[in-house]
């Protein structure tokens, strides 16, 4: 696989969760989505299993203090009863679990008396709003470039397209999101005014988000691109595809009602492993272009330790992933008539 | 006997006079890849100024990228023999890109010799044993796979602390898995082949079947696998670096070149474009080189 960064996951697993042979479809597909549903369940228990320990195991307590003076041991025992670091750390990992289920993720070490779950909700609107316009412009763009570069197979459309794609996975998208800003806020700003983004300034939901979308979704795209090329040069040398021309039909009905149906069947397998690169992006994207995001809060949580902060963000992404994933497979049933359930 | 004679000659039973192996069929076809070997070019070059950046700081060929000379802040390229001008410290740009590639190449290639052991070994013993160890390893990667790269590697970081030990073992630990399942992978489809069953009829221990057969036959996509994870590497220690948890300043990455010129992006805008450009460029040579070996070592993976 020619992929750099985040190469999209989980993929390759697909096939097997669905082979097997079943006559009824009807019937077997609400038990599929249920055991689909059932095996969210033990990946994200080990999820938080794993961060859960991995942050009591970080060496040091969080009232630890790099020089000057130590809490006195009255002082930190508070602080232990109010934050729950008292009892033994299996019980702490139960209490965790049942206060997950009503959206309780305990109290943020960084700022007094404010929970992750409402910094979790202050971020979200900006995450949400950010990758959702990402996957707006990657579908049709990745998809669109892809089919356009296959049906001009050796052509220069096609090896522009897949010269930007390459450049595209490669770049990581903080260096084209530091390259972007240096381009239309920095050296042109004559010209844009700082129109789409100024370092400094406070972030809203207005055209400053033109410049992080198109950074988030670059990888997404190329990814995209790549693949649909692929499968789509797969499906035109097909037979069935050449009856099609040899019948007559215009490129339009051919490409539109023969080759996509069938060519965007392994495109769609993959949108849910991309939708982690999102996830991930916007990590990376909203700390460049500052904004006040989940994925931002997760970067300054990491840094300052905020480990209660680093373990519901942890959480919340990989189920928000783990639906995706979901979702995408139960879709991939519908679209594609030869999957049999078993 | 008059019918024979035309078949015989018609069939030309002349051996190649040189008989070409894998590895020399291989190279063949890689350096006919014009783009993988402008990426081996690339890397050759890298490779070399890594390893005599600090012997062009020992003859004042180039300034030692930690001294700071404050009446140099911020300058543009070939200002006040600065070739690439300097930092916000008034730290030499060229010599900190020089001292960054090292970093970047040493974790690109380290962390490819911490996973090829482990990937291995799980990978020989899931695909060759099956059974117990390979549902385990399988059930493994459909949890790890749930956990995206980069929030894994931040929370190692941020729980271990950004030394190099921990930054380095951080990105093999979220890496070796893909290793490990591609030898899975090829385990399982090779031990089906005739010329594994005919050396276990003939008695082979699984060890010598292992050593001798499977390994050597799945060689090229193992190559091929290390080569794409060295610019996966690259990128988690410059993301990390970027995002201020990876390797600790003084010493440069190009991440954090990043960062640092992202800050004064409006006094020197070069000093981001610099660094910026070095991984982009470091990461796209060696993709290149990834996708020539990949067609070179295996014809049919090829698209």
């Amino acid at each position: 696989m020619a992929v750099i960064a985040g190469r999209p996951k989980g993929g390759a697993l697909l096939p097997a969760r669905l082979s097997a042979l079943s006559s009824s479809r009807g019937g077997s597909l609400t038990i599929f989505i249920i055991r689909r549903l059932l095996w969210m369940i033990p990946v994200v228990f080990f999820v938080i299993l794993i961060t859960f320990f991995l942050m009591h195991l970080a060496p040091g307590s969080p009232w630890d203090r790099t020089g000057g003076r130590q809490l006195s041991a009255a002082v930190t025992h508070n602080l232990d009863i109010k934050y729950g670091l008292d009892k033994p750390e299996y019980q702490q990992f139960f209490i965790y679990l049942g206060n997950i289920f009503h959206f309780d993720f305990g109290l943020s070490y960084q700022y007094e008396n404010k929970t992750v779950t409402s910094l979790i909700g202050e971020g979200w609107p900006y995450t949400a709003t950010l990758g959702g316009l990402a996957f707006l412009l990657f579908v049709p763009v990745g998809i669109g470039l892809g089919v356009l570069a296959a049906l001009r197979q050796n052509t220069r459309v096609d090896y522009v397209t897949m010269g930007f794609a390459t450049l595209a996975a490669s770049f990581p998208n903080f260096v084209v999101g530091a390259l972007m800003v240096v381009v239309f806020s920095v050296l042109m700003s004559k010209w844009t005014q700082h129109a789409f983004f100024l370092p400094s300034a406070d972030f809203g939901l207005d055209d400053h988000l033109i410049m992080p979308v198109i950074t988030l979704a670059l990888l997404p795209i190329a990814y995209t691109a790549r693949l649909t090329r692929a499968s789509t040069l797969d499906t035109i040398r097909q037979d069935f595809i050449r009856t099609a021309w040899a019948k007559g039909l215009s490129e339009r009905l051919v490409v539109v009602k023969h080759v996509l149906k069938n060519s965007l069947i392994p495109v769609v397998t993959t949108l849910g492993p991309t939708f982690a690169i999102l996830v991930t992006g916007s990590v990376i994207v909203e700390t460049v272009f500052n904004i006040p995001g989940i994925g931002r809060a997760f970067v300054v949580a990491v840094t300052s330790r905020d480990y209660p902060m680093i373990l519901g963000t942890t959480v919340l992404f990989s189920v928000v992933i783990a639906i995706a994933n979901l979702i995408v497979d139960v879709a991939y049933v519908f679209i594609d008539p030869r999957v049999r359930l078993s | 006997m008059a019918l024979a004679a035309p078949i015989e000659q018609a069939i030309d039973w002349e051996v190649p006079e040189e008989q070409i192996g894998l590895w020399q069929d291989a190279w063949r076809r890689f350096r006919r890849n014009r783009l993988a070997l402008l990426g081996a070019v690339l890397v050759t070059l890298l490779v070399l100024i890594a390893f005599l950046a600090p012997l062009l700081v020992h003859l004042g060929i180039i300034i030692d990228p930690i001294r700071q000379q404050v009446e140099n802040i911020e300058v543009g390229p070939g200002v006040a023999g600065h070739p690439l001008g300097t930092d916000e410290l008034g730290r030499d740009t060229l010599s900190r890109l020089m001292y960054g590639s090292r970093i970047s190449l040493s974790v690109g290639i380290l962390v490819q010799g911490i996973i090829l052991p482990i990937g291995l070994a799980i990978g020989l013993l899931a695909g060759y044993f099956g059974g117990r160890v390979d549902n385990l390893l399988m059930r493994f990667t459909d949890i790890w796979y749930a956990f995206p790269d980069l929030l894994f590697v931040l929370v190692l970081v941020s729980v271990f602390g950004p030394s190099l030990l921990s930054i380095f073992g951080a990105i093999a630990l979220v890496n070796w898995v893909n290793l490990a399942r591609l030898v899975r992978g090829q385990v399982l489809s090779l031990k089906e082949k005739e010329f594994i069953e005919a050396a276990r009829s003939s008695g082979s221990p699984p060890l010598k079947l292992i050593l001798k057969h499977l390994l050597p036959n799945s060689l090229g996509p193992i190559i091929v696998t290390l080569t794409f994870g060295i610019p996966q590497a690259i990128f988690l220690e410059a993301a990390l670096s970027f995002l201020g948890v990876g390797i600790q300043p003084p010493t440069p990455t190009w991440g954090q070149m990043v960062n640092d010129g992202y800050e004064a992006i409006y006094a020197n805008p070069t000093s981001v474009v610099f660094p910026a450009l070095a991984i982009g460029f470091t990461l796209l040579a060696f993709s290149f080189i990834g996708d020539g070996l990949r067609d070179a070592l295996d014809p049919r993976m090829r698209r």
